[in-house]
Parts: C-alpha cells; structure tokens; sequence
C-alpha cells in the first residue's frame, strides 16, 4: 500500500501539532540562548507557514537575498533534514551579541570565530527544537554536525525544498523572531522528515 | 530588452525577443533553457528532481527533469517554436552542502544534471553550453536576441555562456 501522506493536503490537526513543536523548540532554542550570552531575549510566538515553492524564497526577501543556511541530517527512530535559515545581517547581529561585539559591525565575510559562534548557534537551536520533538512523540532522534553555507536564499532553500518535493509541492516553514530591545533577529526553521519518518511521528502523536 | 520574464522553482515558462527570461538563486536545481535561434522563442524550466516515475506526487510536471522538458517543448511549440530547431543551455545542479554522512542527498545536484543531459539526449537535442556543479548558487538570465545565456553568483564575475 502506497502511502498518501501529503504535506499538501495537511489537515488542521496535524498543522496544530508542528506549530507547536515549533512553539516549545523556539521557547528551548531562546533559552539555551539566553544562557550562552548571559542576558536576555526575547521571542515572539513562531508563524507556521506551508508555502508553494514557486513562493518559498519570498519570505526571506528574496531568492538573490544572502542567507546563513545551518542544516543537519536526522538519524535515530526519525530521517530526514533540519535546516535554521537567517538572513545574512541578522547572522551577523546575532554573532555580534554572542561575541560581545560592537552591534554594528557587519562585515562581507565572517571570520572563523564568527563561523564556529555560527556553527554553535546552529547546534543550540536544532538540539532546541529535536529535543522537543523527541519529547513530544517519544522517539530517539539525533542530528548530524552542523552544516553551513552562505549564498543566495534561494540556492539555500533548494536544498530543503528538493526533498519536500519527494513528498509534495509545498514546504512548510517555522519563523520565529527572538533577540533583545535593539537587536532583533529572524529565525527561519525547516524540520523535513522522510515520508516514512512523518508517518511515524504522527501516528506516535495518536494522528 | 523589454521585459525580465521571471521563472520560479518547479516553475517553467516562454518568452520571444526582445523579452528575456530568468530564475533566481538555482541551487541543486538545474534551469534548462531551450532555444529556437530562427524565431527567437526560448523557454526555460527549473526543475528540481530527476525523474518523475521515482515520485508519488508527480502532477508538477515542472518539478522533474524527464516531464519537465516535454512540456516546456509543448509549450514553446504552442507559441510558434519549431521542435526541430531547439538547442539547449543548462545551469545549477551544486552541491549547496559539503555533506559527508548521505550520498543520495549529497548527490541530487550531479543527479539532476545527469537526468537532464540523458533527458536532451534521449530526444535528440543538443547541449550549446553548461554551466552545472560546484558548490555555490546560480541566478540566470537568457537573451533570445543574441542566445546568450548570464550567470550571476555571489562574489563572483558574471559569465556569459
């Protein structure tokens, strides 16, 4: 039996579930944060979005707007991909924050400090968010090493989108905006399981 | 050049001089234009996986290499092309991540390329020129006027294929 299992035709129930994977990773990710730089941030509640990819790119201004790409492959009792995405700038204003840098400093390249600062906020927010998913349907998850690539966000969101295309024609995006008073950052947050690992973590879910 | 016509992912469409066509921010996907140099009708796909019969949820035709094509031809052929002038230019297909644990997702970008070059083969066009590989992405722009193909990626030079 050929599974029908469609990000398509995603029903409100099952949306209503990854919002709120979204919500506890993202309250996780700021924590864990806010710990690493010893001060506070703040975080709105995420959007859920299921965009067509002919749209996926608009999002984060542009399919030519530069981006930080982190992704991660999944292992365990779930395959798959995660990616955390943010702009270029908002890259550069969150390292500024991590490393005690003066805000303003946005640089064409990042030194290699600021690539392990990057690297190591990639593995903050996708622990954040796997741990949240794994307390949620009890299942062993892990991640690969971060990944990272800074290029156009449309050559960066193929990589995502390609595999949501085995699946179906839409990608489903979790945006959450967290930072302090004059340095906020978005965050985008892209969480692909392999159609079989989806079916298992919904049906963990009782869905 | 009149007007930019703009071509999404898993997205195709035509355009005739002095029009120009263009995708943005090509990453493992491969944009195929194809070109009829006599009437100056070009048509450019993005597609993003090799092969539709490997996929459930194939009804996006413009999301494979194999359909993909087919009906890009159907379409340029509607609007005056004649099949047996077309040539074709190609872009993309990098690999975005230095990935060293998953071959078949480290792969997708050779891949498309590859199911794209049998893809023209196998109906008998010809390949002008490509631009495919390497690890950074691609937007790119084609003149039917002059056929020339524009490659632009971030802190590199603009080629013209």
């Amino acid at each position: 039996m050929v599974s029908q299992i469609n990000y398509d035709s995603i029903n409100n129930m099952q949306f209503d579930v990854l919002r709120e994977i979204g919500n506890i990773g993202a309250g996780n990710a700021t924590t864990a944060l806010s710990q690493m730089i010893n001060s506070k941030i703040d975080m709105k509640i995420p959007k859920v979005e299921l965009l067509e990819f002919k749209y996926l790119a608009d999002i984060v201004g542009g399919a030519e707007n530069l981006v930080v790409g982190i992704l991660f492959t999944l292992e365990g009792q779930a395959n798959g991909m995660m990616m955390f995405m943010m702009e270029k700038i908002a890259a550069h204003r969150l390292v500024n924050l991590l490393l005690n840098n003066p805000s303003d400093k946005i640089t064409d390249d990042f030194t290699e400090m600021e690539m392990s600062a990057l690297n190591e906020i990639g593995n903050i927010i996708a622990g954040a968010y796997l741990s949240s998913l794994s307390t949620l349907t009890n299942m062993l998850i892990t991640s690969s090493i971060p990944y990272l690539s800074i290029d156009m966000a449309g050559a960066i969101l193929s990589v995502p989108a390609i595999e949501f295309g085995k699946i179906g024609d839409k990608a489903l995006l979790i945006e959450t905006e967290f930072g302090d008073k004059e340095n906020a950052v978005n965050g985008y947050f892209i969480l692909i399981p392999t159609l079989k690992s989806y079916e298992a973590i919904l049906s963990s879910l009782g869905l | 050049m009149k007007e930019m016509i703009r071509v999404g992912m898993a997205d195709l469409n035509v355009c005739v001089a002095p029009n120009a066509i263009a995708t943005l921010g090509l990453g493992s996907c491969v944009g195929i234009v194809l070109y009829d140099p006599r009437n100056k009708i070009a048509g450019l796909v993005h597609i993003m996986l090799p092969d539709s019969t490997k996929i459930i949820n194939n009804e996006n035709k413009a999301k494979f290499a194999d359909t993909g094509i087919d009906a890009l031809i159907e379409k340029m052929v509607s609007i005056g092309a004649n099949r047996k002038n077309l040539v074709a230019k190609i872009a993309g297909g990098a690999q975005m991540f230095a990935f060293s644990n998953n071959s078949e997702m480290m792969r997708i970008g050779d891949r498309n390329v590859e199911a794209v070059r049998k893809k023209l083969k196998d109906i008998g066009i010809e390949i002008r020129a490509a631009h495919t590989g390497e690890n950074y992405g691609r937007t790119i722009e084609f003149y039917p006027e002059t056929g020339e193909l524009h490659i632009k990626s971030v802190g590199r030079d603009r080629i013209i294929i």
